[in-house]
């Protein structure tokens, strides 16, 4: 799992909000709400500012979301994954 | 601390101290060190089960071990997890601070693992870090080296196969040291924020008495804490180490500071670099793993619902088919043991006392226990194998409807059986408030103990067997239907005002699914079940007793029947002064008595009409007691048990709190009897209100 991925992936990037993210995509977290238990917890989990992200799916009634980082699933609602701001990773360009 | 430093050996036998992540297989490793040399008990103050085992080192030296909550960071965001915290810091009186401490890692999952092992090296004591699951980790391409990380860390690093006691005797010989390093590891404080932690630190050996190691890593945490989680029985910290650390806060803000943020983000920094030192990704596979295959079937949209379905009805299944062989069998047993007395003492109030009063009350709550145990035995397997969480996931979108998460999901349909299997499993769920309105619900959910009563009811209802069946099955779901949203509903309601708090969080770890392991299982459902039967026993006990004594005295002239005997005792009398109450919803005094003694458990009132109507047959067929019911009459000549008065006779019995071993359970769950004398006030007033009004509008109406 790559922490930083090298600058020419992130040429075509876009910055959206992880509950933008298509499902299958990787994503790098950018922007992150600094108060709120709820993200200290995210963190802790080892969702951070750098970290890649991959959104697996959506639960079968649209909420909550479940992503892969750092090699495990964590499932959040969309609720937090509003205020999480993503740079989108193109795959290959 | 760049040189090794060696732990001086204590002088007693060292206590350890068995920490982790959830999911990480520390029970098992538990299990396994310990055998069933356990020791299982509650923190004082709070519902955390506390653990303590014995294993035997090489030589036979016995080890203490305590098993402490799982939990993801020292942060605690749960009574678990701040138990952990305070029992770590020496901030717990009722339990000796751990010497040292044995540290899980799932080695398939390190990074994330690494973090509570990276806040827990803090502490300075001597750790011992168990990487688990090496197989796992092995199978999927991924190489651990131990070894480099124990160069890295400085301390002992074992790598194990918990399932299968691969690992043990190498630990177990770690434990046996009599000296053990401490880590040399070290990590840079973000530069804004060590000023404030040299200084916390400071107060905290001051004002707080703590070793100024331990000092240090209060202070780190105390800096992501914030000690939102307080539980009873933990120590709180002086006024001027609170005052420090606000006046911290206060200036961080004011910069705006990330402080807490910036802590986490260097230690996942050193825990990222440690990692690409010891973990070798290359051979990793990519694509879908089983688990990820599982749940393309098992969270998709159509599917998922299925096998949520399939699951839920196997449970039902067996709780309702496998339970009822050894139900019966107890049944048997308990009249058996009646007879002996009967037939080993001498006649007299005192063999009724046993007979009926203990045993025959004891009896029938005893009756339950098969249902109790296959449900937990189901819950276990369901968090064992991983899909608790898939259930939780799939749920949360409906529960958050009311103010709740998924994980009250289970909880609330394992009350369907029994409300006390289903209000201890609620341990689950980490937000104390959510918890709380989960138990003060759950018992709205239609139990088993529920079904005889409407049984018998719809029985009177249609006294011709002319009826169609559907009739009758949609009286039953009707009932299953009103508890389920009357509890829907007050849930909602009690989130909004009563126990209202912040929207509950749903970040939760899906953990890979896993082949369950039957021992711990097992193991599991047997310390539930006896945790129920020794805190509730007595009070169960001491209700027979009361209530057979109400039923029993006065004394009736020798040759009264049971019912004549019945109706002139305290229950009778109690019976009558309930009259007033209970007739706005069409009940008498008799049935009154039968909601009296439905508080050892539901289904006793329908022993308790065959005896009042005089109709007890020896076989319990009910088709002569509902004969009975129909020939009842109050005493101006109208019939007592209208279809009207039986309909409102059920919506009662969904509602109405009347068992008194839930309310023992939910005692040991909150703590209080605030809780559970609240409930019964909802529950019962509820269904005083509902079935007042269903019965006024149908006489009204002409019914």
């Amino acid at each position: 799992m790559a922490e930083s991925e090298p600058a020419f992936v992130l040429f075509m990037a876009e910055t959206i909000k992880l509950s933008s993210l298509t499902i299958g995509a990787s994503a790098v977290v950018r922007e992150y709400p600094k108060q709120g238990s709820a993200f200290l917890r995210l963190r802790e989990m080892g969702v951070l500012p750098g970290t890649t992200v991959t959104l697996i799916r959506t639960a079968p009634l649209g909420d909550p979301l479940e992503i892969k980082v750092r090699g495990y699933n964590l499932t959040l609602r969309k609720t937090e994954a509003e205020h999480v701001m993503v740079e989108t990773l193109n795959p290959a360009t | 601390m760049s040189e090794p430093v060696k732990s001086v050996a204590p002088v007693r036998a060292p206590i350890y101290a068995l920490v982790g992540n959830p999911n990480c297989g520390k029970s098992t490793l538990f299990n396994a060190l310990t055998g069933l040399k356990q020791k299982i008990g509650n923190y004082p103050g709070v519902t955390v089960e506390k653990k303590i085992g014995t294993a035997y080192s090489q030589h036979g030296q016995p080890l203490t071990i305590i098993d402490l909550p799982g939990a993801y960071s020292l942060a605690a965001r749960s009574p678990d997890e701040a138990v952990l915290r305070d029992v770590l810091l020496g901030r717990r009186a009722d339990t000796p601070m751990p010497d040292r401490i044995v540290c899980i890692a799932d080695a398939t999952n390190l990074e994330r693992n690494l973090y509570l092992v990276h806040q827990i090296l803090d502490l300075g004591r001597p750790v011992i870090l168990v990487l688990n699951m090496m197989d796992v980790a092995e199978r999927s391409g991924l190489v651990v080296r131990a070894a480099r990380m124990e160069k890295e860390l400085g301390i002992p690093v074992i790598p194990c196969e918990a399932v299968n006691g691969k690992g043990l005797v190498e630990l177990k010989l770690a434990m046996s040291r009599p000296d053990l390093p401490l880590s040399r590891h070290s990590w840079a404080i973000p530069a804004p924020i060590a000023p404030a932690v040299s200084e916390i630190a400071a107060s905290l050996a001051e004002n707080d008495q703590r070793a100024p190691l331990i000092a240090r890593a209060e202070a780190l945490l105390l800096l992501t804490d914030q000690d939102s989680v307080r539980v009873a029985g933990s120590r709180p910290l002086s006024a001027r180490t609170v005052e420090i650390l606000r006046s911290w806060e206060k200036r961080w803000e004011g910069q705006g500071t990330d402080w807490a943020g910036s802590l986490v983000n260097s230690r996942y920094e050193v825990i990222s670099e440690l990692c690409a030192h010891v973990i070798d990704r290359d051979g990793a596979k990519t694509g879908a793993s089983a688990s990820d295959r599982i749940d393309s079937v098992v969270t998709h949209p159509v599917w998922g619902w299925l096998v949520l379905g399939t699951i839920m009805a196997a449970l039902f299944l067996s709780i309702f088919t496998f339970a009822q062989v050894p139900m019966d069998w107890i049944g048997e047993r308990m009249a058996a043991l009646a007879d002996w007395v009967k037939r080993v003492m001498p006649a007299g109030d005192l063999r009724d006392l046993v007979t009926d009063g203990a045993i025959g009350g004891v009896g029938s709550v005893i009756t339950f226990l098969p249902q109790i145990l296959i449900l937990f035995f189901f819950i276990g397997l369901l968090e064992s194998t991983g899909y608790m969480a898939r259930a939780a996931f799939i749920m949360d979108r409906l529960m958050s409807r009311v103010g709740l998460n998924g994980k009250s999901f289970i909880p609330l349909l394992g009350s369907y059986a029994c409300a006390i299997p289903g209000i201890m499993a609620t341990r689950t769920i980490e937000d104390t408030k959510d918890r709380l309105v989960t138990i003060l619900v759950a018992p709205l959910m239609s139990c088993s103990a529920r079904l005889p009563v409407y049984l018998l009811l719809i029985a009177a209802l249609f006294p011709s067997t002319s009826v169609p069946i559907g009739a009758k099955v949609g009286i039953m779901i009707s009932m299953y239907a009103l508890g389920t949203l009357g509890a829907f509903g007050f849930a909602w309601l009690f989130k909004r005002t009563l126990l209202k708090g912040e929207p509950p969080l749903m970040i939760m770890e899906l953990p890979p699914y896993r082949l369950p392991k039957l021992r711990d299982v097992a193991l599991h459902m047997i310390e539930r079940a006896w945790l129920f039967l020794k805190r509730a026993g007595t009070i169960i006990l001491g209700i027979s007793i009361i209530l057979w004594f109400l039923t029993a005295y006065p004394k009736a002239p020798v040759g009264a029947t049971g019912s004549e005997q019945i109706a002139q005792s305290f229950a009778g009398m109690a019976g009558h002064a309930l009259e007033p109450v209970i007739k706005p919803l069409g009940f008498d005094w008799e049935i009154g008595i039968g909601l009296i003694t439905s508080f050892a458990a539901r289904e006793v009132f329908v022993s308790s009409m065959g005896v009042i109507f005089n109709a007890e047959s020896s076989d319990g067929n009910t088709a002569t007691l509902h004969d009975a019911l129909l020939s009842a009459k109050w005493p101006d000549g109208h019939a007592l048990f209208t279809p009207l008065v039986c309909i409102t006779l059920m919506v009662f019995y969904v509602f109405a709190m009347q068992c008194v071993s839930t309310l023992a359970v939910v005692r040991r769950e909150t703590n209080s009897w605030r809780w559970p004398a609240f409930q019964t006030l909802y529950m019962t007033g509820t269904a005083w209100l509902v079935c007042m009004i269903i019965y006024q509008t149908g006489r009204a109406l002409g019914f």
